[in-house]
């Protein structure tokens, strides 16, 4: 008995995003299917996988994560080059100091640790404010003047501060996030907002706001997984590549923290797995571009993309 | 085969009777059609109808049970491709592996672990399903003692993996009242594990390599008279695995293909073992009816548990956590007490914040309807009222000793008209939780 193919026939394609300079430069998004499915033809791209340098000592980190990095964690310029030693595609510097409440640097402050970011390593940049609308307005297009010419990610943009940030990033030839929460409407609307100010598409991710695993993963999974068939199916509108912080996300959760517990084992391989796979399962609802803080959750990960690749 | 609504509405007695509870017969077809409603809805259906549609309104993925009485495992039912489009009904069981090359004291303690995988969540607990034990001695009695040994140290249901009749048959002897799934049957023995499966009316795996000899052999058995199926491709890697899980769903689904018509299981066998944990959350999105999987560690199963919960969750309704005093740590009389809403999201990060804060404290999520702040506030759902009432009826009153209540920055403009109601203290907390810590560093003594 011949078993026949059930194919879809998609007729939409994601937006390809390129970020970076040559010859390090990477691409997110561009696919034509679903996530690692060859059955109904089409293509589809490896995830872009980058981990997270602070612009200051994190607080609060679980030991898990601060004996992955030892010492570099105070030294923003090492830990980008240690996080390309680890096989990161690009680096994503968070400027937590640039909170009002958590040390208020000035944009200028701001733009020199960039900028010497920028310098120490090959890879692309990926630049996340301090999620404080008004402040991030401020901040990132002076940062974003600091960057001319390195075609870096910059975010995260806003409803409420997306105006100054694209303007910024149009003005110095940068890619914006586009942050919206949970809501696949409200995230489209904020993509046709940018487009209006004549942000090229292709230069656009998506931030969907995820929950980690255990805590709303599966209202993002859905949204994720919503939007890549959507824009499969033609919404040029939903059509742009999706990033995740799942380290962000992940590493908040007590299930991820937690010292070594009797009942729910040791805390390393738990931590790691629940970074890994709230990543896993996003990919596979069909995001593109992970940012990790955990080089062994970025390890494994990739392994899993190797074989869901096919190679 | 797949019938559209007209073809079935030609087929009913078109009274518009209205006993089946539809409004007329096209209703009722239309309902049929989709998948949504059986004949046997219908008490006028002729003979004619029930034959031609029987198919039709079978479902498009039959019904497996393993187990019995509370460890009853329902399998199947499934209806989409997608969870945004309806809701998976039936979770991914998962089976973890015991080898009957083990000997006594190794069984032994690999079932004690076992039984130890349930985690409590939210007053819920969540674990494990089955216990496999798989004959990998080739020795049939080995293979029964073993079975023998994990059930009576386990409560969980057994799965019997093993291609021989002899020890199947030793093994069901001594547990089919506990109805286990065996597993499997192939193109050389299915002869004998169909008449075993269903002289002890337990459900059968069937595994095949490629999804051809799998249709064709699915088919064989059913003709034989056993429809407790679970269907294996023999994929193990995971790309494979994804495709094949696809293929096969789509073709139950999209085509009503009854060859696939039953859920799947799905082995993960990754040499690495945090791959395997990695393999099944792949196997668990898509579509693994049973999942067994080599590993007792439970730091890598809570995450894969985890997942598994959240996949099959209704996707449509927000879910909306119960209105009532929630303790973070232990908190004491002098602790803060936050207000949010009870979409469970916007508690669940409140909470989370609040933890990483190292501050023991309370949370009161008023009733939005399980709507986020911003949402509700919008809505109408959170006025000061409701708060004024909630306060009241939750008796956090009596269990601080001040009369500060930490509001959300979203609803900052509440703040005059709720101190006046309530005679409480309002401080107006942050807009994002994830800025907690700083806030209670700041404001709160
Ligand atoms: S019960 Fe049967 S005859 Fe009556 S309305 Fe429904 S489909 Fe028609």
């Amino acid at each position: 008995m011949g078993v026949e193919l059930v194919q879809e026939r998609w007729k939409g394609k994601l937006y390809a995003l390129t970020i970076g300079r040559e010859p390090y430069q990477v691409v997110a998004g561009g696919d034509s299917t679903l996530p690692f499915l060859d059955l109904d033809g089409g293509s589809y791209t490896r995830p872009v996988s980058a981990l997270t340098v602070f612009d200051r000592r994190p607080e609060n980190w679980p030991d898990t994560l601060t004996g992955a990095w030892g010492d570099v964690l105070d030294n923003p310029v090492q830990w980008a080059r240690k996080c390309v030693e680890l096989g990161a595609d690009a680096v994503a510097l968070k400027l937590v100091s640039a909170h009002p409440e958590q040390g208020d640097r000035s944009p200028q402050e701001c733009a020199a640790t960039v900028k010497a970011v920028a310098e120490a390593v090959d890879q692309p940049l990926i630049v996340l404010g301090c999620a404080v609308n008004e402040k991030d307005a401020a901040v990132l297009p002076v940062v974003s003047e600091a960057l001319n010419g390195y075609n870096c990610l910059i975010g995260q943009a806003t409803s409420e501060n997306y105006k100054t940030v694209v303007a910024g990033c149009l003005a110095h030839g940068h890619s914006v996030i586009a942050t919206s929460p949970l809501d696949i409407n409200l995230a489209k609307q904020l993509n046709i907002l940018m487009t209006d100010m004549n942000l090229p598409p292709d230069r656009i991710a998506m931030d969907l706001s995820i929950g980690p695993l255990g805590y709303g993963i599966e209202y993002a999974y859905s949204i994720i997984e919503r939007k890549r068939t959507g824009a499969l199916l033609g919404d040029r509108m939903l059509a742009m590549p999706v990033i995740c912080l799942v380290g962000e996300e992940a590493w908040k959760v007590k299930e991820a923290q937690r010292a070594d517990d009797l009942e729910w084992g040791a805390d390393e391989p738990r931590g790691i797995l629940w970074e890994a796979v709230t990543a896993v399962a996003l990919a596979q609802a069909g995001a593109s571009i992970f940012v990790f803080y955990h080089p062994e959750a970025l390890r494994q990960f990739n392994t899993q993309i190797d074989a869901l690749m096919g190679k | 085969m797949a019938l559209n609504g007209l073809a079935i509405y030609k087929l009913l007695p078109k009274t518009n009777c209205k006993d089946c509870g539809q409004a007329t017969c096209l209703a009722f077809a239309m309902q049929m059609a989709a998948g949504k409603a059986s004949l046997d809805a219908c008490p006028h259906a002729s003979d004619e109808a029930k034959e031609t549609l029987g198919a039709a309104s079978e479902p498009a993925i039959a019904l497996v049970e393993i187990g019995t009485g509370e460890k009853v495992v329902k399998l199947g039912n499934e209806t989409v491709l997608f969870r945004h489009d309806k809701r998976f009904v039936h979770p991914t069981a998962i089976g973890i592996l015991v080898s009957d090359r083990l000997d006594d004291a190794a069984v032994e303690a690999r079932v004690q672990s076992i039984n130890g995988l349930f985690f409590d969540r939210l007053g819920e607990t969540y674990g494990v399903d089955l216990v496999a034990v798989r004959n990998d001695s080739s020795d049939a009695a080995r293979f029964v003692e073993v079975v023998r040994k994990v059930a009576e140290l386990s409560p969980l249901t057994p799965a019997l993996l093993s291609e021989d009749p002899v020890a199947l048959r030793g093994a069901l002897e001594v547990v089919a009242g506990r109805k286990p799934l065996v597993y499997g049957a192939h193109p050389g023995n299915y002869e004998a594990l169909t008449a075993l499966a269903k002289e002890f009316a337990v459900p059968l795996g069937v595994r095949v390599d490629g999804l051809d000899e799998l249709a064709e052999l699915a088919e064989k058995i059913a003709k034989l008279g056993h429809k407790q199926l679970l269907l294996d491709s023999g994929a193990r890697d995971v790309k494979r695995v994804l495709a094949d899980q696809t293929l096969i769903r789509r073709l139950a689904i999209m085509k009503r293909f009854r060859p696939f018509g039953y859920p799947t299981i799905c082995f993960a066998d990754n040499r690495d073992g945090a791959q395997r944990v990695l393999d099944s959350v792949v196997y668990a999105a898509k579509y693994a009816g049973v999942l067994i999987i080599d590993r007792v560690d439970p730091a890598e199963i809570l995450p894969l548990i985890t997942w598994r919960l959240n996949v099959y969750t209704d996707p449509q309704k927000p879910i909306a956590i119960e209105a009532k005093v929630y303790e973070v740590g232990t908190p004491g009389r002098d602790a803060p007490v936050f207000l949010t809403t009870n979409f469970s999201l916007t508690y669940y990060c409140v909470m989370g914040d609040i933890e990483s804060a190292r501050t023991p404290a309370y949370i009161l999520p008023v009733d939005t309807d399980g709507t986020s702040v911003l949402t509700a506030w919008a809505a109408g759902k959170v006025t000061p009222e409701k708060i004024k009432t909630f306060l009241e009826t939750s008796g956090i009153g009596d269990r601080v000793d001040h009369r500060r209540l930490i509001i959300p920055g979203g609803l900052a403009v509440m703040t005059a008209k709720l101190k006046e109601i309530t005679g409480w203290d309002i401080l107006v907390g942050p807009r994002e939780s994830s800025v907690i810590s700083a806030f209670l560093r700041d404001n709160w003594q």
